[in-house]
């Protein structure tokens, strides 16, 4: 089954940006997907498509079997806690607050007990290489290990699609590829992964590619079809 | 497909998400509760001291006993001033209600500490002649010496009140006052008597001892009665006709208590004004409080976004900041409470009354502070919850 599946989706911004023009994109379970483009080509929008963060123009969006469009913003709330995982560029941390916390508060709006959240903080930062950093605070850790501590507060909730909006943009070469490493553990143990980068190198880790360019899809639309 | 329905957060989560946005912020977090503070220990403080004032006088009233009755002559008919019969306070005494019963006779000598002090001052002190069972009936106490008795009465001795004394310079007795013309001996001071403020500026001298050397007719000018507290409306209805059967409009019966009474219930009158500049803090502390939690909506937009893409619903998000401003504002009631209570309790114990702040004025500081807090963070509140999660992201 498809975890992603988006047809003729387009998305204008106020002001007649075309930020999407008839998207047609299926991503399947377990799939590790890069989404490459110039900047200002729509990837960003694409993203919040899928991760139901804004709602598309017109056209359908799937995720996970859900049509997003029929959802209401409780629905949207719950299909996001329980499928879906975001990284951005910036790590969005809470300040003045432990790595261990930080990565529980991921499991904030799923009913989970505090005690239950911070054991799965836990084994989330030992996946993700950290288990020596449970208590440091972010300003205590390095740029890498506060977006792997991004990582594990994203997928502390084993969510079933993880999205990441440029997590290496921030970071140099080696810390890049530690998150990179970390995302690729995550697809090999069977989370579906899409990650942004404009980096070629960084695109052509992954094993399917998909092409944006002016609001369109230029290639990898669907999965073998660019390889 | 299962139905999509997000999880309910527990009122702990709740609190912690609250306190964890204070935490991060506190000084300005100290200084908003501190608005609120400053407005609930005001009103806590204005309503506590009252009360505090208002307990003191009633235990004053429990002490002193609301069951002293005082019948003075009135006026006649045609305007003089009439006279109590010389019997009248043997008629009161056989009220049966009415436990004791005792005369002053007001005399027009003057008391001097020597025949050298000019006749005409008086030092505000007024001599009477009084009856011995005076002291009982008005259940006061004797501070030096001894009250009149049966010989004293008879012979020039005089017992002063407290105020006379202090006026005449007196503190021992055994010295010599100038009543009259003569020499009359101290021989007791009387402590002060809250319900009848005229003995403590009198000297007084015994009823025999005023008819032989100081030409008293023998009329009282005043009779004190005391009864069982629960027959003091009827002997009240009765004593004047007991006193004056043929004049009974002209005789004045009062109970010195009730200027007590309305003290009390007029120790709430000036509270209103300072509860009025108390609330007026308490407003501006609200105000206070809405602008933090405007602020910190503003400052937090890229969290807001991320609790969103985490899961928050915008009923969980609204909830999150409502809860921050109950914190906030709770915060500052609870210290203005307790700063309130002990600005009580250190005015009471400073003016010797028992320390009273009523459980209905810290419940109302807490339900004024709950309020204030809704109220103040109702529409931040609104404000993060209306945000979109990508515009919240996005913000630089
Ligand atoms: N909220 C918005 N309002 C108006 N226009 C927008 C908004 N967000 C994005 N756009 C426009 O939509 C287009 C696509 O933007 P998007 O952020 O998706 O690009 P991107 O591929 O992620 O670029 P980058 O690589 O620089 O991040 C751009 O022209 C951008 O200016
Ligand atoms: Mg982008």
């Amino acid at each position: 089954m498809n975890v992603v599946e988006l047809v003729s989706v387009t998305k204008v911004y106020s002001g007649d940006v075309a930020a999407l023009r008839g998207v047609d994109l299926e991503i399947g379970a377990g799939e590790l997907v890069a989404i490459v483009g110039p900047s200002g080509s729509g990837k960003s929008t694409l993203l919040h498509m899928i991760g139901t963060l804004d709602l598309p123009t017109s056209g359908t969006v799937r995720i996970a079997g859900y049509d997003v469009g029929t959802l209401s913003d409780r629905e949207l709330s719950a299909l996001r806690s329980r499928h879906l995982g975001f990284v951005f560029q910036q790590f969005h941390l809470a300040a003045g607050v432990n790595a261990l916390d930080n990565v529980a508060d991921g499991l904030l709006y799923n009913g989970v007990h505090l005690r239950e959240r911070r054991e799965r903080a836990a084994a989330a930062l030992e996946r993700v290489g950290l288990g020596h950093r449970l208590g440091h605070r972010p300003d205590q850790l390095s740029g890498g290990e506060q977006q792997r501590v991004a990582v594990a507060r994203a997928v502390v909730g084993d969510p079933p699609l993880l999205l990441a909006d440029e997590p290496t943009g921030n970071l140099d070469s080696t810390a890049g590829a530690s998150v990179l490493d970390v995302l690729h553990d995550l697809h090999a143990s069977g989370t579906t992964v899409a990650v942004i980068t404009h980096d070629r190198d960084v695109a052509s880790w992954a094993p399917r590619q998909i092409r944006v360019k002016d609001g369109r899809i230029m290639a990898g639309a669907t999965a073998g079809a660019d390889a | 497909m299962s139905r999509l329905s997000p999880a309910r957060m527990s009122p702990r989560d709740v609190l912690r998400v609250g306190a964890a946005g204070l935490r991060s912020r506190p000084t300005r977090v100290f200084l908003s509760a501190l608005g609120i503070a400053i407005g609930i220990a005001t009103m806590v403080a204005v309503i506590g001291i009252s009360s505090s004032s208002r307990e003191e006088l009633l235990r004053q009233l429990d002490r002193l006993g609301t069951n002293l009755l005082t019948v003075e002559p009135g006026r006649t008919l045609f305007g003089g001033d009439a006279k109590l019969p010389i019997t009248s306070t043997e008629m009161v005494r056989r009220i049966a209600p009415v436990t004791s019963a005792a005369a002053t006779g007001e005399l027009d000598a003057t008391v001097r500490r020597t025949d050298r002090v000019a006749k005409a001052i008086t030092s505000g002190i007024t001599v009477r002649a009084a009856d011995g069972e005076l002291l009982t009936t008005l259940e006061g106490r004797v501070r030096t010496g001894k009250w009149l008795n049966a010989a004293t009465g008879r012979y020039p001795a005089v017992v002063l009140g407290s105020v006379s004394a202090q006026r005449l310079g007196i503190s021992a007795v055994g010295g010599q006052v100038w009543i009259g013309d003569r020499w009359f001996t101290v021989v007791g001071v009387l402590d002060t008597l809250p319900l009848a403020p005229e003995i403590d500026r009198s000297a007084l001298v015994g009823f025999d001892a005023a008819e032989r050397y100081l030409g008293f007719d023998g009329h009282p000018t005043m009779i004190y009665e005391r009864s069982s507290d629960s027959a003091v409306n009827d002997v009240l209805a009765v004593l004047p006709r007991t006193v004056s059967p043929e004049n009974p409009d002209e005789v004045d019966v009062s109970r010195p208590s009730d200027a007590l009474t309305a003290k009390a219930a007029a120790s709430g009158a000036f509270t209103n004004l300072m509860l009025g500049l108390g609330a007026v803090a308490l407003l501006v502390g609200g105000v206070g409080v809405a602008n933090t939690m405007v602020i910190s909506v503003l400052e937090r937009r890229k969290e807001i976004g991320l609790r969103r893409s985490l899961g928050a619903t915008r009923g969980q998000v609204r909830v999150q900041f409502l809860a921050e401003s109950l914190l906030l504002s709770a915060l500052g009631g609870v210290a203005g409470a307790v700063l309130g209570g002990l600005a009580t309790v250190a005015y009471a114990v400073s003016r010797g009354w028992p320390a009273v702040v009523p459980p209905w004025a810290i419940g109302g500081a807490i339900c004024a502070t709950l309020l204030i807090g809704a109220v103040a963070g109702l529409y931040p509140a609104m404000r993060a919850a209306r945000l979109s999660p990508t515009e919240a992201l996005a913000t630089a």
